[in-house]
């Protein structure tokens, strides 16, 4: 077997992220990495085992969830949490979720969607102008700007959360989707991140060449930088694609009309109605949260499987060096 | 002031001595900027005008009588003797000394387990233990809070049956290791797989060497795998330090759950929230913020300059 390196050589990969492949789980053998050649046939048990325990650990929570979602809320108080109960109603479940409220999920699904799917290509693009420029042009103040970038991974950003929040009410962006999304577009460990990548998988002779074809700057980033860059980017992308999906804080603060919510705020309001209603109208409330819980997190855990190849590769030059 | 920098492309070039001479191309110079600053407008907009915002706001207060005031640092000094802001941080800090050393050493056996070629079904086991990474915290931690709790989770029942005290998750005593386990259980795996494709980068000779000089996997692991997993680790522990600290999603979510347990300054981040939100007390929510931001940054350095000096001595 040859060992692919990367990131150095992505060429191969040229093809644009759209045309991932369609099977992953059934091909494993052209897995996320570059293989080394075996060192041995040996495999250990002992050490399988450790391992298949710890797995055990990190999906027993989800095994709950599934089976969870196939209860009702009286199942969920009376029945073994690890078990089915005898009336399983997935289906029920889900109907109900979606219908819920006048299908107030369905919004706050599509709101996700749209605010995570935006910020995502937003943030991967401006990542990668930015981090192809650092790396391959040479202006005045490139290094001060971009340590500042750098600096600024460091701040967090829920500390900015709250200024933030004051100044869009001035600016009389609460309550609206761009309260959500502006703040997601900018990604200073994404522009470290293809700085890295592009420094790598841009070599200057390509570019020298298409400028000796007249290529403009422009026209050289999209038709050739920006397909270099694409495991890089997929993994910009994909990251930011989560932490906007999974995004909690801020559009707590940012929105207060159950409509524009997006899932994980939504999710929330709903077990705090679960929580306080006890019984009564509320009662089925429970079955409801488990449910939507489950719904969400299916896209992501579909677009990681799907994506693998690419955001493992893109993550190494990150981790590689500093 | 960084963009400024960044929109003036005919500014004068300076070839210092780790600028690599570019020859005569003029439209290179004046392309750089153009492919920086859209990026660089919106973190100037986004990032470092709200971080001067609240720095402003924290040198004001806001009164009764003669409105809006010019305070000086009367905030901060506030901040720094407000016992609920001194205990939220100190309880992340312990948070983070205990969970994250904790994390990143499971996440970096892990690594080292699945890049040592002797698992079985590695890529099933790789996948499963990131899963988690892609559920968002706010499932997590209504996931766990379900879980641990004395009526119908899982623990419980179990216990139940089987005649054993029912364990207290939820419990004061037992609080923040809870959170502990929803933190180490969303990012052992991320950790793990920034450390593992950062192994994978290893090239084969230097393994192939070694074994020619007679180590065995534990002594390979050790003088060739961890010296090389070092920027990675730094890497994780950074992101540990920024995250711990804003500790703010699972305490919010669990407070419905044990709200005599878990209060609204509980942390420090929650306990900013609390006041921008339902204080109504903006410019104490900012310098509080403002305070946090700085704690982080300075760990962080501390963090960042330890490893330095480590790595020079």
């Amino acid at each position: 077997m040859t060992t692919t390196p990367q990131p150095s050589a992505p060429l191969a990969q040229g093809t644009p992220p759209a045309a991932a492949p369609t099977t992953p789980a059934a091909k494993p053998a052209r897995g996320a990495l570059p293989r080394r050649p075996r060192r041995g046939p040996r495999r250990s048990t002992p050490l399988t085992i450790a391992m298949l325990a710890a797995l055990a650990y990190f999906l027993l929570p989800l095994f709950w969830l599934v089976i969870a979602s196939t209860k009702s809320t009286q199942d969920l108080f009376n029945t073994f949490g690890l078990w089915f109960s005898h009336a399983p109603q997935l289906l029920t479940n889900v109907k109900d979720t979606f219908t819920q409220d006048d299908g107030v999920f369905v919004h706050w699904l599509l709101n996700t969607v749209l605010y995570a799917g935006v910020s995502a290509v937003g943030a991967a693009l401006l990542a990668a102008a930015g981090g192809y420029g650092f790396a391959k042009f040479r202006f005045r103040g490139d290094r001060a700007a971009f340590n500042l970038v750098v600096g600024a991974v460091m701040v967090p950003a829920t500390a900015l959360a709250i200024p933030t929040y004051l100044l869009f009410a001035k600016a009389g962006l609460v309550n609206t989707p761009w309260a959500v999304i502006l703040p997601s577009l900018v990604n200073p460990f994404g522009l470290y991140l293809m700085r890295v990548y592009a420094e790598d998988a841009v070599p200057e002779s390509l570019l020298e060449a298409a400028r000796i074809d007249g290529a403009g700057e422009l026209r050289i980033f999209f038709r050739i930088v920006l397909r270099l860059l694409g495991p890089g980017l997929v993994t910009v992308l994909l990251f930011t694609l989560v932490a906007t999906w999974n995004n909690y804080f801020l559009p707590l603060i940012m929105l207060n009309d159950p409509d524009l919510y997006p899932i994980t705020v939504g999710l929330s309001s709903w077990a705090a109605q679960a929580q306080n209603g006890g019984s009564g109208a509320s009662s089925d409330m429970l079955a409801l949260v488990v449910t939507g819980s489950l719904i969400s997190i299916v896209p992501l855990v579909v677009a990681f499987l799907l994506l693998q190849r690419y955001w493992q590769s893109g993550l190494a030059s990150g981790g590689v060096k500093q | 002031m960084t963009a400024t920098t960044a929109a003036s492309p005919k500014g004068r070039r300076r070839d210092g001595p780790n600028r690599p001479a570019r020859g005569g191309r003029r439209h290179r110079r004046s392309a750089g900027p153009l492919f920086v600053a859209p990026f660089m407008v919106l973190f100037l907009l986004l990032f470092l005008a709200p971080l001067g915002f609240a720095a402003y706001l924290s040198l004001y207060q806001e009164r009764l009588i003669g409105g809006t005031v010019f305070v000086g640092l009367d905030n901060y000094v506030q901040a720094v003797t407000d016992p609920l802001l001194v205990h939220g941080v100190v309880r992340v800090a312990l948070f983070f000394v205990i969970q994250v050393p904790l994390m990143l050493l499971l996440a970096l056996l892990f690594a080292l387990a699945l890049d040592s070629g002797l698992l079985r079904l590695a890529r099933v086991i790789r996948l499963g233990i990131f899963v988690p990474y892609a559920v968002p915290s706010v499932v997590a931690a209504l996931m766990w809070g379900y879980l641990y709790g004395p009526d119908f989770g899982p623990f419980a029942q179990l216990s139940r049956d089987l005649s054993l005290p029912v364990p207290r998750f939820l419990s004061d005593g037992w609080m923040l290791g809870s959170l502990a386990n929803i933190v180490t259980w969303e990012f052992v795996g991320y950790n793990m797989i920034i450390l593992y494709a950062a192994l994978r980068t290893i090239p084969a000779e230097l393994y192939e060497a070694a074994a020619m000089d007679g180590a065995g996997a534990w002594r390979i692991a050790w003088s060739i795998k961890l010296p090389a997993l070092r920027p990675a680790l730094l890497l994780t522990l950074l992101f540990s330090v920024i995250g711990s600290f804003q500790l703010f999603n699972e305490p919010n979510l669990l407070m419905k759950v044990a709200p005599d347990v878990i209060s609204s300054s509980y942390t420090a981040n929650l306990y900013a929230y609390s006041l921008a939100f339902t204080g109504q007390q903006v410019n104490y929510a900012a310098t509080v913020s403002f305070l946090l931001g700085l704690v982080i940054v300075i760990v962080s350095y501390a963090v960042l300059l330890t490893a330095n000096r480590r790595r020079t001595s």
